[in-house]
């Protein structure tokens, strides 16, 4: 295992965590290849990965280490460069990883969230339709057609990274991004889809919304969804919409109740 | 009797911070917390805290307090001074100093010399529940230190202690950061730039913008080009406080505290740990320039300004009180008043007057 800045050529072969990559972010992070592109593969070795670090570290096993945080297809490690050095943590880092084969066997959950495709919360579904060569109708009967796989959590609390989109809806991000998009938004951007579960600036172009809060620090786990969940919408109309985010914000209503299967 | 700080002006923008949100970065929640531990560190040290007790996080203009029943002392890190208006005098107190204030008093917390932050410890700490074990104040979901939010006119700040007896106390020096180039470990996206970029983003000279806060600092400077195969984008994957992005605009963005947990730009390099701090303190006009160092010039630095800060808090001593006042610290702090009375003299009406000349 060595640093190295090249990152991984997308089309090479799936290859096992003790020959993973390392790059350098500072001196208090760093992160770890597991893979060349985001995907269903990659989302599996993410977990493997991300598992044996943390029951590693609960244990004991790597002094130092702070925080394991799992991303498409990489993990980051992050650590106080005043308890350990770069070169102690990396080598228990790479012991850990290359020991531990066994796969992660957790419950996968199935959610049915609703959504709403009415152009008033949907800004650019008419315009992303066009640039698709496609009705709006179309654009949404492929979105709500799909069961999405969320690859992970990230960039704000709660905020799923879901894959992958057919072909048919791929964008790229907007070359303007929104100062403000507005919470409950959902979005495409690439082969990827997501809920903005807070207003935000935002580059992904918005074509529906839902109403179902995404986290909350007074849940057990933060975080309504998890890495390698897998999530299929189902179109509400736009008064329904309304009622539901009442209902969930007056907790009547508990979005936990929404996973539709477990296995 | 309660000890408690009543927010009679709130500052442009007061937080409660401590060391940051750690374990959850990987259900989207930023660190948070302050980016300038030393200061951390240092403030709870004068009161005899916990090293990551929760202060308050002074930005631009700072808050006017008054104080309940039961008397509170507060720690004033680098770039904050205090002054308490006590039978009809200022009483002034400088940075890097502690001042007990009495009950009913009124204490006015400033920025000194333009400084962009300040931090203010209080002893025994708040009385504020953690959240996702955390008191720092992350706005964006409403998490940690008074309600998810800054401080606002009329929020009562119950401290866990009153002020412990005992005389105030003070650094033996200020306590300064390292000056000159910021330290950047190189990585982990370097082969997403041009070589021509990779220079210039570790020698040219990058203006702060006014676009600041404390998600982010947005530089003004040589663009930088994408290396034309590799492009702008990469798969997002993990941040860091201190992480350099250059989005397809070409001109970097800073990522501080509240910075997001992933990113999909790439990165040249990361400010290393012993100039974090000093990320904090920058603002809209100041100039700077990104040093390349290795891994051993890192941790060497870090070892270093782990020195110095243990020298600092073995230096710690006993104001001398005199009926009650502290004479080191009036003079100090006029010193420091007088630098702001000279550079905005309608700033402390009357003061030059009703205080002694320094010595």
């Amino acid at each position: 295992m060595s640093f190295q800045n090249d990152s991984l050529d997308p089309t090479e072969e799936d290859h096992p965590l003790e020959s993973v990559t390392l790059r350098p972010l500072g001196d208090s992070a760093f992160t770890i290849d597991l893979a060349g592109d985001m995907g269903e593969e990659a989302t599996r070795r993410v977990a493997q990965a991300t598992t044996l670090l943390r029951t590693a570290a609960e244990s004991g096993h790597i002094p130092g280490l702070v925080e394991v945080v799992r991303a498409l297809r990489s993990v980051t490690v992050h650590y106080d460069p005043l308890a350990t050095r770069r070169a102690v943590i990396e080598a228990s880092v790479t012991e850990v990883l290359a020991k531990g084969a066994e796969d992660v066997d957790g419950v996968e959950r199935q959610w049915l969230l609703p959504a709403c495709y009415d152009p008033a919360l949907a800004p650019d579904l008419e315009e992303a339709a066009r640039t698709l060569d496609l009705s709006p109708d179309e654009v949404v009967a492929r979105h709500v057609g799909r069961v999405f796989r969320v690859h992970m959590i990230g960039f704000l609390p709660g905020f799923p990274f879901m894959g992958d989109l057919p072909e048919g809806l791929r964008l790229p991000r907007r070359a303007e991004p929104r100062t403000r998009v507005p919470a409950g938004s959902i979005a495409i951007a690439d082969r990827m889809t997501a809920i903005y579960p807070w207003e935000s600036p935002g580059g992904w172009t918005l074509i529906g919304s839902c109403p179902v809060p995404l986290f909350s620090a007074a849940w057990e786990r933060p975080a309504l969804l998890t890495a390698a969940d897998r999530v299929r919408f189902e179109p509400v109309s736009a008064s329904e919409v309304k009622a539901l985010a009442g209902d969930y914000a007056a907790g009547r209503r508990d979005p936990h109740d929404l996973v539709e299967a477990r296995s | 009797m309660t000890a408690l700080l009543e927010i009679l002006a709130p500052g442009a923008m007061t937080t409660v911070q401590d060391l940051g949100r750690i374990g959850f970065r990987g259900q989207g929640v930023p660190l948070a917390g302050v980016l300038d531990r030393v200061a951390l560190r240092l403030v709870n040290a004068l009161l005899g805290n916990d090293p990551g007790e929760a202060v308050l996080e002074v930005r631009l203009t700072g808050p006017r307090v008054r104080v309940g029943e039961a008397p509170v002392r507060l720690a004033l890190g680098g770039g904050v001074s205090a002054r308490v208006a006590r039978s009809g005098k200022a009483v002034d107190a400088a940075p890097w100093t502690t001042v007990t204030i009495d009950p009913g008093e009124i204490l006015e917390i400033r920025l000194v010399d333009d400084a962009m932050v300040g931090l203010v410890g209080i002893a025994g700490g708040l009385d504020l529940p953690p959240v996702l074990g955390s008191r720092s104040t992350y706005v964006r979901a409403g998490i940690g230190g008074l309600d998810g939010r800054s401080l606002a006119e009329g929020d009562r700040l119950r401290c866990r202690v009153p002020a412990p007896p005992g005389a105030d106390r003070r650094l033996a020096a200020p306590f300064t950061l390292g000056a000159g180039a910021i330290r950047v470990l190189p990585g982990p996206q370097e082969n997403h730039f041009t070589s021509e970029a990779l220079e210039t983003v570790f020698s040219a000279e990058y203006e702060v913008t006014k676009d600041l806060d404390r998600m982010g600092i947005r530089l003004s400077g040589p663009s930088l080009a994408h290396h034309p195969e590799r492009g702008a984008e990469i798969l997002s994957e993990g941040m860091a406080p201190g992480c350099i992005q250059v989005p397809g605009s070409g001109q970097p963005i800073l990522v501080l505290a509240d910075g997001q947990t992933v990113g999909g730009y790439p990165k040249p390099g990361v400010v290393i740990s012993a100039d974090l701090p000093r990320l904090a303190a920058l603002r809209p006009g100041d100039r700077l320039r990104f040093q390349a160092v290795t891994l051993e010039e890192a941790e060497a630095a870090l070892d270093h300004l782990e020195g110095r800060v243990q020298e600092a808090i073995a230096s710690i001593t006993e104001d001398r009180l005199v009926d009650g006042y502290d004479l080191e610290a009036l003079q100090s702090g006029n010193l420091i008043g007088g630098v702001v009375d000279m550079a905005q003299p309608d700033h402390f009406p009357g003061h030059l007057e009703e205080t002694p000349p320094c010595a």
